[in-house]
C-alpha cells in the first residue's frame, strides 16, 4: 500500500522490514487496505460531510479574496513582485486546509472512533494489528486530503490564480504537508486523555492558521515575533505553497520540505512507539 | 428525632413558569461553575485570536489605505471590526452550544430526561437552554470588549448596545440550531454540514471583516438572510454612532421574529420528544 511506503520512500520489501524492525510482533500484518476499504464505504454514506471538507477553503478564498482583497489591493509576492491579494491567499488557505483536513482525521476522528464508537477494537479481532491500522488511518486521511487540494487548486486554477506550471507540484507538496501534520497528530492523540486535552488541538492549530502568513505578509510583525512565526510548521507549508503556486521556485524551497521530513520521521516514531499505549490499553 | 420528622412530605411545588426556566439555567451554572476553565479556549481565547490576528495584524497592514478609508468610513480597522467581532463570536458560541451539547442532553448524558422526570417541563428545558447560551453570550462578550478596550478599539459606550445586540443575535442563531438539534438521532454528518455549508459562510459574508458590497452582487442575497449581516448592522451603528433608526428597527425585528419562532419551535420539538 501506498501508505506504507511513504515514510521512508524505500522500496516495499525494506519498508515493511523497516516497520517490523520499529514495532512489536503481531502489530503489522500488512493488511493496511482493509482500512481503506472500510473508510470509503463509511464515507459512502456520509458523502455530504465528505464534501463539505472542500468547501471551507473555498468559501474562505471567495469571502476574504474578494473582500479583503479591496482594501489591501496588492502585495509583495515570494520574488517581490506585486500579487493580487487573492493570489497571495490561496497558497496559504491551500496549506492550512491540509494541516486543518489532517489534524482533524489524526486527532478528533481518531479519538473517537477509539473511545467512542470503539472501532479499532472490533478491527484487533481481526488479523489487523495496530500498525495496519495506524496506516490504514493516514493513508485515508491523505487520500482525503488530496482530493480536497485537487478540487482547491482546480478552483484556485478557474479564478485564474495558478500562473506557473510548478503549481503541479503543489498538489504533492500538500500531501507531504498533510502527511507531517497527521503524523504528529497520531502521535499527540496518543497523549490524550479526554476531551478537555483536544482544547490544546485548537489551542495549536487556530493561532497557526491566523498568523503564519496566510492572510498577511510577515512583515506586519516586529522582529522578534516574526522568528517566532518562522519556526512554525504551517509558515513553512504556506512559503512552499506561495513558491508553488506563483512560480517562484529556488533552493530555499528544500529547506521547507526537509522541515517536513523531520517532522514525519519524529511523528512516525512516536506514534509507533506509542501504537501500543494508544489501542491495545 | 421526633416521629413528624420521619414522615414522607411533598418537599415542594411544582415550579411556576419562570422558576421551571431557571432551574434548568442553574444545572448548566452549577456545571460551569466548576468546568469553566475547559471552556475558556474556546470561548474566551479563540474570539481574541481572531481580534488579534484581523484587528491588529491585518489592521496594520491596511491603516491608511484608500480601499480601508472607504470601507471602514474614516474610523480606524480595529474600531470598526469591533462590535462586528462581538456578534460574530457570539454567533459563533450560540451555533456551538446549541449543537453538541444538545443533541447530548438527549443521547449521550440523558440530563433531558433527568430533568423531566421531575416538575420541569419540555419547553422550560428548551427555554432554560436558550437562556444560559444568551447569559453566557454576554459573559464572554463583557470580557471581550475589556480586551478590545485595552487594544484601544472602544470609541464608545455604545459598545455596550453593541453587546446587547449581539447576544440577541446569539439567540436568534441559537433558536433555529436548537430546535434543528432536537429532532436529531446522531450527529452523522449534520453537523458538519450545519458548520461548513450554514455557520462559516455566515460569518464570512455578513460584512464582519469588510463591507457586504465588496462581494459579487449575486453574493450579496446571502447577506441579507444572515443574522448574522443584520446584527453587525445594528452593533456597528451602535458603537460607532451611525444609527438610521427605521433600517435598526428592520434589523431587530429580524433577529427577534427569528427568537421567538426558533424558540417556539424548539420547546415544540423537546416536547414531542420528552413526552412521547
Amino acid at each position: 500500500m501506498t501508505a506504507v511506503d511513504e515514510p521512508a520512500a524505500t522500496p516495499a520489501a525494506s519498508s515493511a522490514a523497516l516497520v517490523r524492525l520499529l514495532v512489536p510482533a503481531g502489530s503489522y500484518a500488512g493488511r493496511s487496505h482493509a482500512l481503506l476499504i472500510r473508510s470509503a464505504t463509511a464515507s459512502r454514506r456520509a458523502w455530504l460531510a465528505f464534501v463539505s471538507g472542500f468547501s471551507e477553503p473555498v468559501f474562505y478564498l471567495l469571502a476574504m479574496g474578494q473582500g479583503l482583497g479591496s482594501m489591501v489591493g496588492t502585495l509583495p509576492g515570494p520574488d517581490g513582485a506585486p500579487i493580487s491579494y487573492a493570489a497571495f491567499i490561496a497558497p496559504g488557505l491551500l496549506a492550512a486546509s491540509a494541516m486543518n483536513g489532517a489534524v482533524f482525521d489524526s486527532t478528533f476522528n481518531v479519538f473517537f472512533k477509539l473511545k467512542y464508537g470503539r472501532i479499532y477494537d472490533a478491527m484487533l479481532a481481526t488479523p489487523l494489528g495496530p500498525v495496519d491500522i495506524a496506516l490504514g488511518e493516514i493513508g485515508w486521511a491523505l487520500i482525503r486530503g488530496g482530493l480536497y487540494s485537487l478540487g482547491f487548486l482546480a478552483v484556485m486554477g478557474g479564478f485564474g490564480l495558478l500562473v506557473s506550471p510548478w503549481a503541479l507540484l503543489a498538489l504533492p507538496a500538500a500531501l507531504l504537508v498533510a502527511f507531517a501534520f497527521a503524523a504528529v497528530g497520531m502521535a499527540a492523540t496518543s497523549f490524550m486523555r479526554s476531551w478537555q486535552d483536544f482544547d490544546l488541538v485548537t489551542l495549536v492549530v487556530l493561532p497557526m492558521f491566523l498568523f503564519s502568513t496566510t492572510f498577511y505578509p510577515l512583515s506586519v510583525y516586529p522582529r522578534w515575533l516574526q522568528i517566532v512565526v518562522e519556526c512554525l510548521p504551517l509558515y513553512h507549508a504556506v512559503e512552499l505553497m506561495r513558491g508553488l503556486t506563483t512560480g517562484v521556485v529556488h533552493v530555499g524551497l528544500l529547506g521547507h520540505l526537509a522541515y517536513f521530513a523531520v517532522m514525519i520521521a519524529f511523528g512516525v516514531v512516536v506514534a509507533a512507539r506509542r501504537l501500543d499505549a494508544l489501542l491495545l490499553r | 428525632m421526633t416521629a413528624p420528622e420521619l414522615v414522607a412530605r411533598s418537599t415542594g411545588r411544582a415550579p411556576g413558569a419562570v422558576r421551571g426556566v431557571l432551574l434548568v439555567v442553574e444545572h448548566a451554572w452549577v456545571w460551569y461553575r466548576r468546568n469553566w476553565r475547559a471552556t475558556v479556549v474556546s470561548s474566551v481565547l479563540q474570539p481574541l485570536l481572531f481580534l488579534l490576528a484581523f484587528g491588529i495584524g491585518f489592521g496594520s497592514l491596511v491603516q491608511g489605505g484608500v480601499g480601508t478609508a472607504a470601507a471602514t468610513g474614516g474610523v480606524g480597522y480595529l474600531v470598526w471590526l469591533a462590535p462586528a467581532l462581538l456578534a460574530v463570536s457570539a454567533v459563533q458560541t450560540a451555533a456551538f452550544e446549541s449543537s453538541y451539547p444538545v443533541l447530548s442532553g438527549f443521547k449521550w448524558q440523558r440530563h433531558y430526561h433527568g430533568m423531566t422526570a421531575g416538575p420541569v417541563s419540555p419547553a422550560q428545558v428548551a427555554l432554560g437552554h436558550l437562556a444560559w447560551v444568551a447569559i453566557k453570550t454576554a459573559g464572554s462578550g463583557a470580557v471581550y470588549i475589556g480586551v478590545i478596550a485595552l487594544f484601544g478599539g472602544v470609541q464608545s459606550a455604545g459598545i455596550v448596545v453593541s453587546l446587547i445586540v449581539a447576544v440577541l443575535t446569539g439567540a436568534a442563531v441559537a433558536a433555529p440550531v436548537t430546535a434543528f438539534s432536537a429532532t436529531l438521532e446522531s450527529e452523522g454528518a449534520a453537523f458538519s454540514v450545519l458548520f461548513r455549508f450554514v455557520v462559516i459562510p455566515m460569518t464570512l459574508f455578513s460584512g464582519t471583516f469588510f463591507p457586504v458590497d465588496r462581494l459579487p452582487d449575486w453574493v450579496q442575497p446571502v447577506a441579507w438572510v444572515s443574522p448574522l449581516w443584520h446584527g453587525t448592522e445594528v452593533a456597528r451603528a451602535a458603537a460607532l454612532d451611525r444609527w438610521q433608526p427605521l433600517a435598526a428597527l428592520g434589523h431587530i425585528a429580524y433577529l427577534l421574529v427569528l427568537v421567538v419562532l426558533g424558540a417556539a419551535l424548539a420547546a415544540r420539538m423537546y416536547t414531542r420528544r420528552l413526552q412521547p
